[in-house]
């Protein structure tokens, strides 16, 4: 979708409606939603097949503590966003400090989240203890993995803030990712967690 | 080679961020992995047709070592030689310097694909050789024979396979960013949605597919490895698993897949019709619609596969409607091109007869293809050699007919030199026709009732009867002589590279943009980036005196609405 294409001999640059970049984890989003979407119905289906769910002798999600950290993990997007808001508007310093806020959010929940975890394996939720437990940890661990790598882009963005200069297309790109892991994290947790 | 600095050999064959050389590098692996599975082949065929002999280079195959052989005949076939050839290589060869830029938008992440799908390849090579052999448990991998070791009896070769098929998803998957990033973003001036020549859309819609479908089968692989090396059970009925859910996500993105390799061949033979018949492109927008429409439905047809396995009834039905519903865009494709050669002046040398072949071969394919798709007719075609003959009737058309139609078409810009047109036609009649003599006693055979993956029909009195084994030879006979044909192509494709004269720049007199660039094309492509004018396949143009229109020479687009024609009004140049 190049604006040149109107006219053959006009301006030497092209300009892209969507910077490549961007595009480019768009498409990438498209496919982690596919993957993600497999999970689900995988888990909907192995769900619907048993009368009693979650299985009885299972330890229970901890429903209220998620809950809380969602929030950590939302507060975060909306974070990135203001840092954005603010890189646009060509105040650095403001955008970095949103970014770091940001970043710190995110920390909060991996760390929140680890807890939960070795405090499930403690109460008996393995992966081999039962499917829900397999599909619980498939399911979150595999968002746990994104948003591992979501923070290693969001860290070097971070750090490149002062020392080159940054293109926003890259920024941008690695917020379209950053957006994806926070907004599926709500679906996940009223699937997982509430269902 | 016009660029400025000499490139050391790792940085100009190994390392290269260069499209052409990454294409090159996609197909020249893609092409050894089709020996390894061309060798199988030949292996598990003469212990079909010969059970028990000691095969020449082989040796005497045992059970175990006939499932591995089968499973990896099709896996190396389709995921490692199909994908990488028909849409890695040619994909990344053709997008650029069709589109008229310098390279891929991520060259490095273009690389990072290669050697990912390297890797990949080693890991599939190397479950060969570890204890008990590589993955048999065919190559859809059905739990639970793919997901317990004591069924299998492979304990390292599944999860080779199944790390394999994944790290060889990954290579594909960052490919398809690159290539659809590529063409939405650095098309030339004046390149226009619909003046991309077919085979760009065809390939870049395939990429959409695959990106489209994979992440349901990675996600399946996952469980698949956790369920081999954890001890889950997600697919273990007896742990509260479903082994149905594996179907379902396999044949999710099985069945696009198909068409994920249909696709680039289908555009590669459009787009050497129009050259060879003289002709422009008939329905260029129709073909472009019936892609789409083909490419939506494609993802709605995947459990006629499961006919048999157990699904409700009235879901059959529904998928039996799908599956038929779909072969209405294809068959419209079929009518497009015989329409582009109709009325053509058509050349028959060898890219030319590739493609005519390609449809008439596709075509039987498409046709058995409807008796398997109705749910009752397949239930007893199910897993029969009618199966296989059906589906060997549209991948080798599609993998083994289409890269040659493409590698004999743009030989001479990719290598710089002209392929020999009398060894590519004998190459030619020396494949097409034993390629039938191989599958047609196949359906006569599937037809009686012959099932597959079975290892010596010996075992069983109703299929061990003298007329069958006559068809089982003549199949492995055939195939013989069709593999013995394939050192022509060798033969050919060496002396060809070894020739001293150069390749002219555009021999076939195409249009597309492709040509304008030296043969072989250097680092960069053009000096300067060409500028586009009209669409692709402005062929015999009534107001042209040559019976070409190159999409870059300046000058009015016949296209265009309010182009005038110089016969209308002969004032206008």
């Amino acid at each position: 979708m190049t604006t040149s294409s109107e006219d053959p001999t006009g301006s030497e640059t092209r300009r892209p409606l969507v910077p490549s970049s961007v595009l480019g984890m768009i498409i990438f989003v498209l496919t982690e939603m596919m993957f993600f979407g497999a999970l689900i119905s995988a888990f909907l289906i192995i769900k619907s097949g048993n009368i009693m769910w979650p299985p009885p002798d299972q330890p229970r999600l901890p429903i209220s503590l998620t809950a809380v950290n969602t929030m950590f993990l939302v507060a975060s997007g909306v974070c990135v966003y203001f840092s954005n808001k603010a890189f646009a508007a060509r105040s650095d310093s403001w955008a970095k400090k949103q970014l770091g806020i940001a970043i710190a959010l995110a920390l909060v929940f991996v760390g929140i989240q680890s807890y939960e975890w070795v405090r499930m394996l403690g109460h008996g939720l393995t992966m081999r203890s039962s499917t829900y437990g397999s599909f619980f940890y498939m399911i979150i661990g595999c968002h746990a993995l994104h948003v591992f790598a979501a923070l290693t882009f969001l860290i070097r963005i971070y750090l490149k803030f002062e020392t080159v200069a940054l293109k926003p297309s890259s920024y941008w790109g690695v917020q379209v990712f950053w957006y994806f892991v926070v907004g599926v994290w709500p679906v996940l947790y009223y699937l997982v967690y509430l269902s | 080679m016009s660029h400025a600095h000499k490139m050391s050999f790792w940085e100009k064959y190994v390392f290269s961020t260069d499209h052409k050389m990454i294409g090159l590098q996609y197909m020249f692996t893609g092409i050894a992995m089709a020996i390894i599975g061309g060798f199988f082949v030949y292996v598990f065929r003469m212990q079909l047709a010969f059970p028990g002999i000691s095969v020449p280079g082989y040796g005497e195959v045992t059970p175990l070592a006939y499932n591995s052989l089968v499973t990896n005949h099709g896996t190396i076939m389709i995921f490692w030689f199909a994908m990488p050839v028909l849409i890695a290589a040619f994909g990344n060869i053709l997008i650029p310097l069709m589109i008229g830029c310098d390279d891929m938008v991520f060259p490095r992440i273009n690389r990072l694909s290669y050697q990912i799908f390297l890797l990949s390849a080693l890991v599939l090579v190397a479950s060969f050789f570890v204890p008990n052999g590589g993955f048999g448990g065919a190559w859809t991998a059905y739990p639970p024979l793919s997901a317990e070791a004591a069924y299998n009896a492979t304990p390292l070769g599944a999860p080779m396979w199944l790390i394999a098929v994944a790290l060889e998803f990954v290579a594909f998957l960052l490919g398809g960013i690159n290539f659809i990033t590529t063409m939405m973003n650095a098309r030339a001036k004046g390149m226009t949605m619909y003046k991309i020549p077919i085979v760009l859309w065809l390939i870049v819609i395939a990429s959409i597919l695959f990106m489209l479908s994979v992440g349901p089968l990675i996600a399946g692989a996952v469980m698949l490895l956790f369920d081999q090396l954890l001890g889950t059970h997600f697919y273990n009925p007896g742990g509260g698993g479903d082994p149905l859910l594996w179907q379902h996500l396999f044949w999710f993105f099985g069945h696009p897949e198909v068409y994920v390799v249909l696709l680039p061949a289908m555009g590669i033979v459009a787009d050497i019709m129009a050259v060879f018949a003289r002709k422009k492109l008939f329905g260029y927008r129709t073909i472009l619609y019936s892609v789409f429409a083909t490419g939506i439905l494609s993802f709605v047809v995947w459990a006629h596969h499961q006919f048999i396995a157990g699904i409700d009834p009235r879901m059959a039905n529904l998928f039996t409607v799908t599956t038929l519903l779909i072969s209405i865009p294809i068959a419209e494709l079929c009518f497009v091109y015989i329409a582009t050669l109709y009325g053509g002046s058509i050349t028959f040398n060898t890219p030319m007869l590739w493609a005519i072949s390609f449809m008439v071969e596709f075509l039987i394919g498409g046709v058995t293809g409807i008796f398997l798709g109705a749910s009752g007719a397949d239930i007893y075609f199910h897993d029969t050699y009618f199966v296989v003959a059906h589906f060997h009737y549209t991948f080798v058309p599609i993998a083994i007919i289409g890269f040659y139609a493409g590698i004999t078409y743009w030989f001479p810009k990719i290598f710089g030199k002209m392929l020999d047109d009398k060894l590519g036609r004998i190459h030619f009649w020396g494949t097409i026709i034993p390629f039938n003599f191989i599958f047609i006693p196949l359906f006569v055979l599937g037809t009686a009732g012959q099932h597959r993956r079975i290892f010596n029909y010996e075992y069983f009195q109703d299929l061990a009867l003298a007329e069958f084994y006559n068809l089982r030879v003549i199949a492995t006979v055939s195939l013989l002589v069709m593999i013995a044909f394939q050192f022509v192509f060798v033969y050919n494709f060496v002396k060809s590279l070894r020739k001293k004269e150069k390749a002219p720049k555009n021999p076939w007199n195409a249009n597309t943009l492709e040509w304008t660039a030296d043969s072989p094309p250097p680092h960069g492509n053009w000096p300067e980036l060409p500028v586009v004018y009209r669409g692709p396949y402005e062929y015999s143009h009534p107001d042209r005196e040559s019976d070409w229109w190159p999409q870059h020479e300046p000058g009015p687009d016949p296209a265009d609405p309010d182009y005038q024609s110089p016969s209308q009004n002969p004032q206008t140049t």
